[in-house]
């Protein structure tokens, strides 16, 4: 979707403000949002595109004006709801007000150690990869109201496929509900002035990772 | 953790953070109560976060490949492969992969669309690198970004973005500082900062350490 997430090459953001010495947490609810959202990821409740469309579907206003972790807890409230798994009835009276549902496992401190590593998402390929190397592509010029992961700078732009990066859960389906339907990866180099214009710094070159459907032949 | 700031806002005046320890509170008693999670789960995952996984990581894998060639090889054609291979981590995500920093070309890494970073060598993002400064400008300004974080790279350096936008995942291998060169990997590691392997930052100079 089209939404304020996807925010490479906006303007009137300001500057980076990195922050000495950074604690890995800032705050103890945003270690618990972390944790929360791992373990009901474990579950098999959702995957990672299901949540990330999730947030990405927060009012733009409140998308902008919160903290990264409250965005997490925000869209998990929403899934979980989305879900039948926990209603607002229930996370507004801090209590369960019915039994849970059943799901596929639950994570044991024992097991956190093998979690912290991110899931596997490549698969099989069920067809050979239309592009190698060296091949030019144009990307294509789409707008699903669904989520999608070529953003908006890099549509309709011409690019040369620098690498095949194998075969991978297409996210654009899988975050609807539409299956896994693999598709092969590949990192597109693209100019800097291809994707800015005149004004680009002439040295500057940027790549994305995009699925095979996003490419067309050019 | 001691740097964690405990707030306690008893007030009615509640703050965003004293809401949101509400909300996070209610949700979490929620999905026990349900039988979804485990709380001693949870404290085993933050522990992890805050003590186990971090640029520590990152940090060895560089000074592995500052000093052993081969190992530099293995890790640019295969990082997932190389890093297990060093036996620090037991578990690496599919393609992790490590791209060069030289005079000629300067790598920066950044998600525009969320926050997708190499948890295993980095452990999580700093808030810098989850925030719309950063995910907008680093695509098309990145020498704009540079400057923000103090850095200037001469003028003939090109610069090279990577925007992660699939479970791919980069680790920026920074440039070896002149007078490093009889230096053990383990201080060598101590140069190596979490912002030079996300390529907003150079590793240290030999005289910033002691």
């Amino acid at each position: 979707m089209d939404g304020v997430h996807d925010m490479g090459g906006m303007h009137g953001f300001g500057k980076v403000e990195p922050e000495k010495d950074e604690p890995v947490f800032h705050e103890e609810w945003e270690a618990r949002t972390q944790a929360l959202y791992r373990a009901m990821s474990y579950t098999g409740a959702w995957v990672i595109d299901q949540a990330r469309f999730t947030r990405e579907q927060l009012p733009p206003t409140v998308y902008l004006a919160s903290s990264y972790y409250k965005k997490w807890e925000l869209g998990m409230e929403r899934q979980l709801a989305e879900l039948g798994l926990a209603g607002a009835d229930e996370l507004a009276a801090g209590h369960a007000l019915r039994p849970g549902k059943p799901l596929k496992r639950k994570l044991s401190a024992a097991e956190v150690p093998n979690i912290i590593t991110r899931g596997s998402f490549a698969r099989p390929a069920e067809k050979p990869a239309r592009f190698k190397p060296g091949d030019h592509v144009r990307t294509k010029n789409i707008h699903p109201k669904t989520h999608t992961r070529l953003p908006r700078y890099a549509r309709d732009k011409i690019g040369v496929v620098e690498a095949l990066r194998g075969c991978h859960v297409f996210p654009d389906t899988v975050a609807i509900g539409k299956g896994e339907d693999p598709q092969w990866l590949y990192t597109v180099l693209f100019d800097g002035r291809e994707l800015w214009g005149e004004s680009a710094e002439p040295s500057l070159k940027v790549s994305i990772e995009a699925f095979e459907p996003y490419l067309d032949s050019a | 953790m001691e740097q964690r700031h405990e707030h306690h806002h008893d007030d009615e005046h509640g703050s965003e953070l004293s809401e949101m320890q509400l909300r996070v509170r209610a949700l979490e008693t929620v999905l026990t109560e349900k039988g979804y999670i485990d709380p001693a789960a949870l404290d085993a995952i933050i522990e992890a976060y805050e003590t186990k996984v971090g640029p520590h990581i990152g940090a060895r894998v560089v000074a592995k490949a500052w000093s052993d060639p081969s190992f530099k090889r293995a890790l640019l054609e295969d990082g997932t492969k190389a890093v297990l291979g060093l036996g620090i981590i037991n578990r690496v995500g599919d393609h992790l992969i490590a791209v060069e920093n030289t005079p000629k070309q300067h790598n920066m890494i950044v998600c525009t669309l969320c926050s997708c970073y190499p948890w295993e060598v980095l452990g999580l993002p700093p808030v810098w690198y989850k925030s719309a400064p950063y995910r907008s400008r680093a695509v098309n300004d990145p020498r704009g970004v540079l400057a923000d974080f103090g850095v200037a790279l001469p003028a003939d350096t090109a610069i090279r973005v990577w925007d992660s936008t699939a479970e791919t995942r980069f680790i920026v291998l920074p440039m070896r500082p002149k007078g490093s060169e009889n230096w053990s990997e383990e201080k060598l590691a101590s140069l190596v900062t979490r912002d030079s392997m996300i390529g907003t930052g150079l590793a240290k100079q030999p005289g910033e350490v002691t």
